[in-house]
């Protein structure tokens, strides 16, 4: 039961970091789900992390996986309401009244302010992610060329992801990682 | 407000028919980018939403916390039918998602995690931070204006990254900051 409350709690608080997107969230997530609560390790955060990139829909419904693991069925349940829930009621409740907002002289201060500090906090959530998958001179590779291909062209991202997992696999296969 | 105006627009769908529609998008949004199976699917398949409206609730969903897919699925539930329709929209396009992650939590727990899983998800975790920084590169170009900006980014990133600074407080005070240096200027009102 206590673990349901602590789930609750971890992806509440998670939830109301995702200024600009899911991965601004993950340095923190890492801090309290592997080395606070010891809930998982790094590789089977960055696992999950991954593996939700190619589910369909919203693109941390990693936060299911962990709360599986934690707490099964209803793990999963609280980890999803909590992680929603406060977010999506505050946008519930600002969409009404964004009309009002529209001409606030402070709107657009706060639209590039929290802006840039957004992209500070995803360049952060990147660096911490990079540090746990490249790992080999390989894997920084994979990486490259993924951006480039998704930099570059507008190819499905899903289709070099699962690429990416099967040259992981030949790189296993000839033991070179 | 005549009913004889034309052209009118569409009446609201019935909850049901909002719930499939999401539930679709949450299913077949593969591959990242909800945004654009969003657009296609409100405005340019049902035409429940026009451009206009589309990049307003875009950009309430970009500035508030919380991802893209279900703010967007709050907004515009909403405006159709009501805080129903914020929910039944919401569920719709995290079902399919939520579902197949649960799974993947449970497989992983019973053995899914043998050598040959782990090469595979490692190879997808090398591939997910070049997602990753596209996403980055595709976000900066949008906010970053000026020099300073890239400033708050830097120091942010060194702050959470190398420093371990705790996310709520590099969030609240390059927030600040970065705020008060975009602050409403006398000479900007007209």
């Amino acid at each position: 039961m206590k673990q349901l409350w602590d789930l609750a709690g971890v992806f509440a608080y998670l939830s109301l970091l995702t200024v600009g997107g899911g991965m601004a969230a993950f340095p923190e997530m890492k801090e309290l789900t592997v080395d606070t609560y010891h809930w998982l390790t790094f590789p089977e955060l960055l696992h999950f992390y991954s593996l939700g990139q190619l589910a369909p829909g919203p693109n941390m419904m990693m936060v299911a996986s962990i709360g599986a693991v934690v707490g099964h069925i209803p793990g999963a349940l609280v980890a999803l309401v909590a992680f929603f829930l406060p977010t999506g009621l505050l946008t519930f409740f600002v969409g009404r009244l964004w009309s009002h907002l529209a001409t606030w002289r402070w709107r657009p201060a706060i639209q590039s302010g929290l802006g840039s500090v957004a992209v500070g906090l995803v360049l952060a959530g990147a660096i911490i992610m990079g540090r746990g998958a490249i790992t080999e001179i390989f894997f920084g590779v994979i990486a490259l060329v993924v951006f480039l291909l998704l930099w570059r062209t507008k190819i499905n991202p899903a289709y070099p992801i699962v690429a990416s997992g099967l040259i992981g696999m030949a790189l296993h296969y000839f033991n070179i990682a | 407000m005549s009913v004889a105006e034309a052209p009118s627009p569409p009446a609201p769908p019935s909850l049901g028919k909002l719930f499939w529609v999401f539930l679709v998008m949450g299913a077949t949004s593969l591959g990242g980018g909800v945004v654009a199976y969003l657009r296609t699917g409100l405005v340019v398949r049902q035409r429940w939403l026009d451009d206009l409206s589309f990049v307003e609730l875009l950009s309430i969903s970009q500035t508030l916390p919380g991802l893209n897919a279900t703010n967007m699925s709050i907004l515009v539930g909403d405006r159709l039918r009501g805080g129903m329709g914020a929910l039944v929209a919401t569920l719709g396009m995290c079902l399919p998602g939520a579902s197949l992650m649960i799974a993947a939590g449970f497989l992983y727990g019973a053995g899914g995690d043998g050598p040959w899983s782990k090469a595979f998800l490692h190879g997808i975790a090398a591939g997910a931070v070049g997602l990753v920084v596209v996403v980055l590169v595709q976000l900066g170009a949008k906010t970053l204006k000026t020099a300073a900006d890239y400033v708050f980014v830097a120091a942010t990133a060194v702050a959470v990254a190398f420093f371990k600074v705790p996310v709520p407080y590099a969030l609240i005070v390059a927030g600040i900051i970065a705020i008060w240096w975009h602050r409403p200027r006398d000479k900007d009102v007209p």
